[in-house]
């Protein structure tokens, strides 16, 4: 099997390329790059004629939640996998809060062997810090990694115990391997909207942005403190990008991401109690948008991830404090990102950096490049392309969306996993 | 000045003239409660279903009142007799609920924003009787129904409330509603009861009872909600008696003609001593019975708006 | 539109006169009676009558205000009807009340209106007083003192207008053409 994309404008950050340049793949690699590349029409080539449009590795995420085991109403690998490839993601790392969580090898490997089967991208599991992300065992981590896990986290459930933290952040140093911390201090986060002007006017519990800070500093402390690697997950708070960013100078295996809404939305949305605006940390203030820009701008924040929370309607349809937290973001997260470069905040290459090579080298996999004999993933992408939400379009399970309805720009037309087309936009004709 | 609104969900989205508007309107049902025969054909045919997630006697019975001197039908629904013990959802029961074709549904719920849910789905009419730590809009429109009673005026005031503010919704209503009017507002209490951010809201914060009580012509004591974990944020109610309970002693500070109002439930002898409660200066029962004429206004006004 | 003066203010004087005495005459003074205005005009009409009486009889005869909007039995098909308040500062029960209006049409607005005195207490008689009768009754309700008969045509329509509301005394008749 033959691809040849051509005319397109090739941006990969990985090997600093951005030109116009055709791309040729054979089998699972790219074989050819090159101005202009002829084949022969016996050859049976599927043609792109990516004129006028970007072609770049895809996109890897490297924080979203597939739901299976457990909760397979929500989502499944298949459905999960499918969203994402939609969106233009072509790796992804799922969370271990499934049912039952995965905090040992057995789960690893049905989840690889579930996406090795159903899966339309590259699925990297995430294991869990401790046993059933309780905060109090750590979970076998070595076999886990054994069995296919990239990272580990007890994500949702942040390690209240410094001292498992500290053991966690020492052990995962024999696998070379990240710890990823959603920070959030949980005797501070009892409440379900971040603590300002709106939650006062909502009446509704508020988390301070302190009970993020604190964690924050705490674990990168700890970090530095045993040499390991963290990385912290979803940063929403002026506070926590600046600790980060003091962090960065004193210690080079500190790295962050933030996900699309907390740039894009703030606080003040939940005043419509519409529980699609419930997030875990919950969406903060004008300031701390505009923090999380500056940061993106500036390099603090290394990586752009979705945190794909697919819910069934039943549980965001209810009481804003009961509701469950998360957005199904496989499908929008990419073209709100690409809202940074329309609004001159990052160029393609720096957006694109963080969302494929940036994301690559912490989870030290060999994808997120785009040069000869690599691994074709590759998405090609039309940065101008004005589309509506509409999240009954979504082919992930999960509808919940806070941005039904609006007009993006920017979309992604096709995906290649492993030199095999695996998405398609239906309006894109191939070859025009 | 019409009103337009289908439901009433929040003090807060209201203009002054709809508040005005349902002032006067209660000044005309007022009457009907002094009659031998308390009783209009008004809303004869109409149904109002009262759903409540929380205990209430007061709103609730209020609400009923209010719904059968207008010759409405009413119908009570009560958490624990309804299906909401089966794990139905909020939505479900409202939907099941409106098959039925009521005209308004008045719900008291223990989470803030649950009568919005409703209003987003339901035809019917839907008001707030008291949403989490959010809002309780009758109750901020019966308070200054009374203020403007007993003071003959609802601007310039100064309005002192005290007690857990944090997580009070009967503060909140009051202080947007009072705000829209130009009052000096208060709040005192302990600062674990303040929440963050209340000086946003225009209002001036006073942790000393006794300097906040100053020349205020109103003065409002809010429950400790101890069903809202409203404990936990103070050592004891022995010592918050101490420090911000309402006593005798208190009065001479504020004016002369100083009101003391109180939405009820009253823990005596915690946020109020029976002297204040029971003294000249209370208007607490007069709140009660002004409630079921500004109930009285609502539902005509939600009803009877123009399509 | 065309407008026609049927009375002007020194005939609406007469009228109003010729009503106090009609209702002294057929009470036989004006002991055990009392006087409610329909709001609005009626107010002003019933306020008029009592001063009337007063200068005949030299007696103060109760008067109240009633505002008939929570008794209609179109509320739901107005325009946002407002509700204005109801002042009646005596005993209904046992006396003869009188109620006074400035037009008569359907009769609803009256019918609305004897509910809702009767709602109040136990009258020993309710009689009607207008100004103008505009015969086009759609329930068995007549007026006991009238001022004026006037059978409207299609398009026209009858205004008694008032100088405490409208600034100027006269009954005057709108034609749209």
């Amino acid at each position: 099997m033959k691809i040849l994309i051509k005319n397109g404008r090739v941006i990969d950050p990985a090997t600093n390329t951005d030109s116009q340049i055709d791309v040729l793949i054979e089998g699972s690699r790219i074989s050819r790059l090159a101005k202009k590349i002829n084949i022969k029409s016996h050859d049976k080539p599927i043609i792109i004629d990516a004129k006028d449009l970007v072609v770049c590795p895809g996109l890897i995420d490297i924080h979203c939640h597939l739901r299976e085991p457990g909760y397979e109403y929500k989502e499944t690998i298949r459905t999960g996998t499918f969203s994402a490839v939609k969106g233009g993601f072509t790796s992804v790392v799922c969370m271990a809060n499934t049912d039952p969580v995965n905090d040992n090898k057995s789960v690893t490997e049905f989840i690889v062997r579930k996406a090795k089967e159903e899966g339309f991208c590259r699925v990297l599991p995430c294991g869990s810090v401790t046993k059933g992300l309780k905060g109090e065992e750590l979970s076998e981590i070595g076999e886990m990694v054994t069995a296919g896990i990239v990272a580990i986290s007890d994500d949702g459930k942040p390690v209240k115990n410094a001292a498992i933290m500290r053991r966690a952040l020492e052990y995962i140093k024999a696998f070379s391997i990240p710890l990823i911390s959603h920070c959030e201090e949980p005797d501070l986060s009892t409440g379900c909207v971040n603590e300002g002007i709106f939650s006062l006017l909502a009446g509704l519990e508020g988390n301070p942005p302190i009970a993020e800070e604190l964690m924050v500093m705490r674990d990168i402390t700890i970090a530095r403190y045993v040499n390991s690697k963290i990385h912290i997950t979803h940063v929403s708070t002026e506070g926590s990008v600046r600790i980060i960013r003091e962090e960065k100078e004193k210690f080079d295996k500190v790295t962050c991401d933030t996900c699309p809404h907390y740039f894009m939305l703030t606080d003040e949305s939940i005043l419509s109690f519409d529980a699609n605006f419930k997030v875990n940390p919950p969406l903060r203030t004008k300031k701390d948008v505009e923090a999380i820009k500056e940061a993106l701008k500036e390099g603090v924040i290394d990586i752009i991830a979705t945190d794909h929370a697919p819910h069934e309607m039943t549980s965001k349809d209810v009481e804003f404090a009961i509701a469950s937290s998360g957005i199904s973001g496989f499908e929008t997260a990419f073209s709100l990102s690409l809202s940074l470069f329309h609004d001159g905040i990052l160029d393609l290459k720096d957006l694109i950096k963080k969302m494929t090579i940036n994301p690559a080298k912490l989870i030290n996999v060999p994808y997120g490049v785009l040069s000869e004999g690599k691994v074709a993933d590759l998405i090609v992408f039309d940065p101008y392309k004005e589309w509506v939400v509409n999240k009954d379009e979504f082919v992930s399970k999960g509808k919940n969306t806070p941005f039904h309805g609006w007009k993006l720009k920017g979309k992604n037309l096709i995906t290649i996993v492993g030199g095999k087309l695996v998405y398609k936009d239906p309006d894109f004709i191939l070859e025009k | 000045m019409d009103w337009r609104r289908k439901d009433l969900l929040e003090i807060r989205e209201l203009s002054r003239e709809e508040i005005l508007l349902v002032l006067d309107t209660a000044e005309s049902f007022k009457e009907v409660s002094k009659r031998d025969i308390k009783k209009v054909p008004t809303l004869r045919g109409k149904t109002i279903i009262t759903l409540f997630f929380e205990p209430s006697t007061r709103t609730r019975t209020s609400f009923e009142i209010a719904a059968k001197r207008l010759s409405a039908d009413t119908i009570n629904i009560s958490a624990t007799t309804s299906s909401v013990v089966k794990g139905e959802t909020l939505k479900d029961t409202a939907l099941n609920l409106e098959s039925m074709q009521p005209d308004v549904i008045v719900i008291r719920h223990s989470l803030a924003g649950a009568p919005h849910i409703l209003s987003k789905i339901l035809n019917s009419s839907v008001i707030n009787a008291g949403d989490g730590s959010h809002e309780h809009p009758t109750q901020a429109l019966l308070d200054l129904f009374t203020i403007r009673e007993k003071k003959g005026k609802i601007e310039n005031l100064k309005v002192v409330i005290v007690g857990d503010i944090a997580h009070s919704r009967v503060a909140r209503s009051n202080i947007f509603c009072l705000k829209k009017f130009g009052n000096e507002v208060v709040c005192c209490g302990p600062p674990s009861m303040i929440p963050p951010y209340l000086d946003t809201l225009g209002v001036r914060v006073e942790y000393k009872l006794e300097s906040a009580l100053k020349d205020a012509d109103v003065i409002m004591a809010l429950r400790i909600q101890k069903e809202r974990g409203g404990v936990s944020f103070i050592p004891s109610l022995k010592e918050y008696a101490t420090f911000y309970g309402l006593k005798k002693e208190h009065i001479s500070l504020a004016k002369d003609d100083v009101i003391i109002m109180h939405p009820g439930p009253m823990n005596r002898g915690v946020e109020i001593t029976d002297e204040v409660a029971d003294g000249p200066y209370s208007v607490i029962l007069d709140q009660v019975e002004n409630g079921v004429a500004v109930r009285m206004a609502i539902l005509y006004l939600l009803l009877g708006r123009e399509q | 539109m065309d407008k026609i003066l049927i009375l002007g203010k020194k005939a609406l004087e007469r009228v109003v006169n010729r009503i106090c005495y009609e209702i002294l005459e057929r009470n036989q003074g004006c002991h055990n009676l009392s006087l409610i205005g329909i709001r609005t005009r009626g107010v002003h009409i019933a306020a008029r009558i009592k001063e009337r009486i007063k200068a005949i009889e030299n007696v103060d005869v109760p008067l109240g205000v009633l505002d008939i909007t929570m008794y209609r039995d179109d509320i739901f098909k107005l325009k946002f009807p407002k509700v204005r308040k109801t002042e009646i500062p005596f005993n209904v029960n046992n006396i003869v009340v009188v109620l006074v209006d400035d037009v008569i049409h359907t009769g609803r607005t009256t019918r609305a209106a004897i509910d809702a005195i009767m709602d109040i207490g136990r009258p020993k008689k309710i009689q009607l007083a207008v100004i103008v009768d505009r015969n086009e009754r759609e329930l068995p309700i007549h007026p006991d003192y009238t001022g004026i008969l006037y059978r409207v045509s299609t398009g026209e329509e009858v205004l008694v207008r008032l100088k405490e509301v409208d600034g100027v005394d006269e009954v005057i008749v709108t034609r749209s053409s």
